[in-house]
């Protein structure tokens, strides 16, 4: 083979262009220089998004990921450059996002002298990703690199940090060329799916009066939409998502019985109670979504579909655990269940919904005060965009009255931190979301105190022109503490009171369009121009200061007494 | 009785890399679960290491602690066993002067009762040395406290699970691409059948 003379970060640049990355998010410093200078060469290849925080670039990162299938590149200097990326790390493990960060680090023969911006960000990120390594010799590059990527997609996907020290970086030698990986001696990646619980589960559905299907983002990382549908489609089951599992299935699909957990939907929360069998595919039981897990669907059998062989009977023992890719045991299942018709179990299910819509709903979406309601802003979203667009939300109350009303139409659409609840990642998961999927609308709706953790990255959008819809939802609270302490606080709002900016002003002095809209007269026109705005657009909602999420189930409480109002 | 707590011995196969210790040590220490004893050193196979990790806990955590263990990229394969299921040593060494030991004839009597071997001998100290379980090696050292222990180290333990055929075999089927059935030990979902009843 011919070889030729590279230098260690020329190497990386060729490991990305083969693994066919596109966009790379991040932002330079003294040890990852030498990368940033091969980088100058290869701008023709490879789209530099320069962030405005190394936070807001992982952030971006897992929005790409997320939109895109694919994973997400991010780049950051030794030091801060690195710790700064942990927060996103760990929203991204707890997610399943896949992700390859590669960071500088100083020359290896400053390591553990405490030189300038050393950190020891391996031990540090350790038990925030799925696998980390310090490249210290630059022939590792290729091979180290297509590990990382590997490792990054492959069984359940997860972020991958990659430190390399600056001579590794300057180092030249000689490049045999890049072979992707695709099997790690020490890694399975998916477990040997097992006829025996295929056939347990197929008879224990066949079996079922009142079954009853949840389903979380391992649809969507499995890439399992299509086989997802006809298996619920087949036997007629209702399914209820986690909102990481929202949009792997059609928000107005009739099957689909709506959102699980804490501020999820009456129906399947009281019925989660009442079901015969519960199949969950592809999620973890979060305990948002279990509430108190020994009065947790105890009366039901449990099938629980998933790659990650310790998620199983980790919160909820399984009576069948099915191990596998569900791509692979969807199909095996469908094939050996029965064709029913579940529309006397489906009515069940509409009888909670139009309670939910009389007691709850209704006032939400039509409020009768004269505050306007956060549920209104999202029902003025879905009349236009139709549920075609993806909505990035960030964490607290808009990001529950959000999933609770946003249509969706289309899988990879919903893109939120569910698992860590960071505050502050929607902004930069949007930007990140719009370059991951540069052919559809990008709407984010952010909090007023979500906004102002990264608002920094107002600044990325402005120096990109990336169009991103960016709607602040200000209630002038920290609405979900707010909430919080006013049910089980008595009323003590401490430190939930915040102010905000102009955020008009602000947006405009990054030369982004704004506007801002307190009557309920001038929402439908306000959202309708932010949408037909070329170029990104600011736009801010004042809405009720102390509206509540609801239902809710009380934490400690369990699913089935979930509080309507 | 899945409930109880009681002492647990993980065996744990993984590729020699560096940080592969921290990896494993936070999965107890995010549990805060107390790591009892733990040997690292090289198995029967080139390439892998053998890691001895010894808590007391109950059943139902120790699953699933070995899960998130076995779940690491580079952890071959993860074990864990009772008492029963196990051989194991830990290893002692006792310095004593040797002033002590020549002139006082029933110190020597407690060397032999309890098999000890002489593994230093200087004019000044004698090492001492026995293997065996934790309460054998403790007893000696308890009897020969009064005569002027100087210094006491004991090893980590070190298990033999009885059951074990070794890891040749197993290392053959992850060097293929396609895991064989063994590698997908499903011991507890085998025992379903019970519960499988509607």
């Amino acid at each position: 083979m011919d070889t030729k003379q590279l230098t260690g970060s020329q190497a990386v640049l060729e490991a990305c262009i083969a693994e066919g990355v596109d966009t790379i998010f991040g932002y330079p410093g003294g040890a990852i220089m030498p990368i940033y200078d091969a980088l100058y060469d290869y701008k023709e290849k490879l789209q530099h998004v320069l962030v405005r925080h190394e936070q807001g670039g992982i952030h971006a990162g897992q929005g790409y990921a997320r939109t895109s299938g694919k994973v997400g590149v991010v780049f950051a200097t030794s030091g801060p450059g690195a710790t700064n990326l942990v927060t996103g790390l760990a929203d991204a493990m707890i997610d399943s996002t896949p992700l390859v960060c590669i960071t500088g680090q100083v020359f290896a023969h400053l390591l553990g002298t405490d030189a300038f911006q050393e950190t020891d960000i391996i031990n540090i990120t350790m038990p925030v990703t799925k696998w980390n390594y310090q490249i210290t010799d630059a022939t590792e590059i290729p091979h180290i690199l297509a590990k990382a990527f590997y490792l990054a997609r492959s069984g359940r996907p997860g972020p991958v940090l990659i430190d390399i020290s600056k001579n590794a970086q300057f180092q030249s030698f000689d490049y045999e060329g890049y072979t992707v990986c695709n099997h790690v001696r020490s890694y399975r990646p998916k477990p040997i799916i097992r006829k025996e619980y295929i056939d347990q589960a197929v008879q224990l559905i066949n079996q079922a009066k009142k079954p009853l299907v949840i389903f979380g983002q391992g649809v969507i990382l499995g890439k399992a939409e299509k086989e997802f549908k006809k298996f619920i489609e087949k036997s007629g089951m209702p399914a209820a998502w986690t909102i990481l599992g929202l949009s792997a299935l059609p928000t107005d699909h009739p099957q689909n019985v709506g959102m699980l957990g804490m501020h999820g939907n009456y129906g399947p929360n009281v019925l989660t109670n009442d079901c015969d069998v519960l199949i969950a595919v592809g999620m973890r039981f979060d305990d948002r979504v279990t509430g108190r897990l020994d009065k947790y669907a105890k009366q039901a059998k449990i099938i629980h579909l998933d790659i990650d062989p310790s998620e199983i009977d980790k919160n909820v023992l399984a009576h069948v655990g099915v191990w596998g890719d569900c791509k692979e045991t969807l199909p095996l299942l469908t094939m050996g269940i029965e064709q029913k018709d579940r529309s006397a179990w489906l009515n069940v299910f509409a009888g909670y919904a139009k309670e939910e819509y009389e007691q709850c709903i209704k006032d939400e979406m039509h409020p009768s005060s004269e505050a306007m309601s956060m549920a209104e802003v999202i029902h003025a979203v879905n009349e236009i965009t139709k549920g075609d667009a993806i909505i990035v939300t960030d964490v607290g109350q808009h990001q529950m009255v959000t999933c609770r009303y946003a249509k969706f139409n289309q899988t990879r659409s919903n893109v939120t931190s569910g698992g860590l609840g960071t505050m502050g990642f929607a902004l930069p998961a949007a930007i990140g979301a719009k370059f991951g999927a540069l052919d559809r609308t990008v709407i984010a709706v952010i909090g007023d105190g979500g906004i102002q953790m990264t608002l920094q990255e107002f600044g990325t959008i402005m120096q990109t022109g990336i169009e991103v819809k960016v709607m602040i939802l200000n209630n002038e609270f920290l609405g979900m503490v707010r909430q919080w302490q006013q049910l089980f606080m008595e009323k003590r709002y401490s430190f939930v009171d915040i102010e905000s900016p102009d955020y008009v002003m602000l947006a405009n002095s990054y030369k982004i369009a704004a506007a801002k809209v307190s009557q309920r007269e001038e929402l439908e026109a306000a959202v309708a121009k932010m949408l037909a705005h070329k170029g990104s657009y600011v736009l801010e909602v004042m809405v009720g200061k102390e509206n509540n999420v609801f239902p809710m189930v009380p934490q400690g409480c369990s699913v089935s007494e979930i509080r309507l109002k | 009785m899945e409930n109880e707590k009681q002492e647990f011995t993980i065996t744990v196969y993984t590729e020699n890399q560096v940080g592969l210790l921290n990896r494993i040590a936070i999965i107890f220490s995010r549990r805060k679960i107390n790591v009892e004893s733990l040997n690292t050193s090289p198995s029967e196979v080139p390439g892998i290491h053998r890691f001895t990790i010894v808590v007391v806990e109950s059943k139902e955590v120790v699953i699933k602690v070995v899960r998130q263990i076995e779940k690491q990229v580079e952890v071959l394969k993860a074990y864990y066993n009772t008492n029963d299921e196990i051989v194991w040593q830990e290893l002692a060494l006792y310095k004593v002067l040797s002033d002590e030991i020549t002139e006082k004839v029933k110190v020597e009597r407690l060397l032999r009762e309890f098999g000890a071997r002489a593994v230093a001998i200087r004019k000044d100290f004698i090492v001492f040395e026995t293997t065996g379980h934790r309460e054998e090696t403790n007893k000696l050292m308890e009897a020969l406290a009064p005569f002027g222990l100087v210094e006491f180290v004991r090893s980590a333990r070190v298990a033999i699970i009885k059951e074990s055929a070794g890891f040749h075999e197993k290392l053959k089927d992850f060097e293929k691409r396609e895991p064989g059935d063994e590698l997908i030990e499903n011991e507890y979902l085998g025992k379903r059948e019970a519960v499988f009843t509607m």
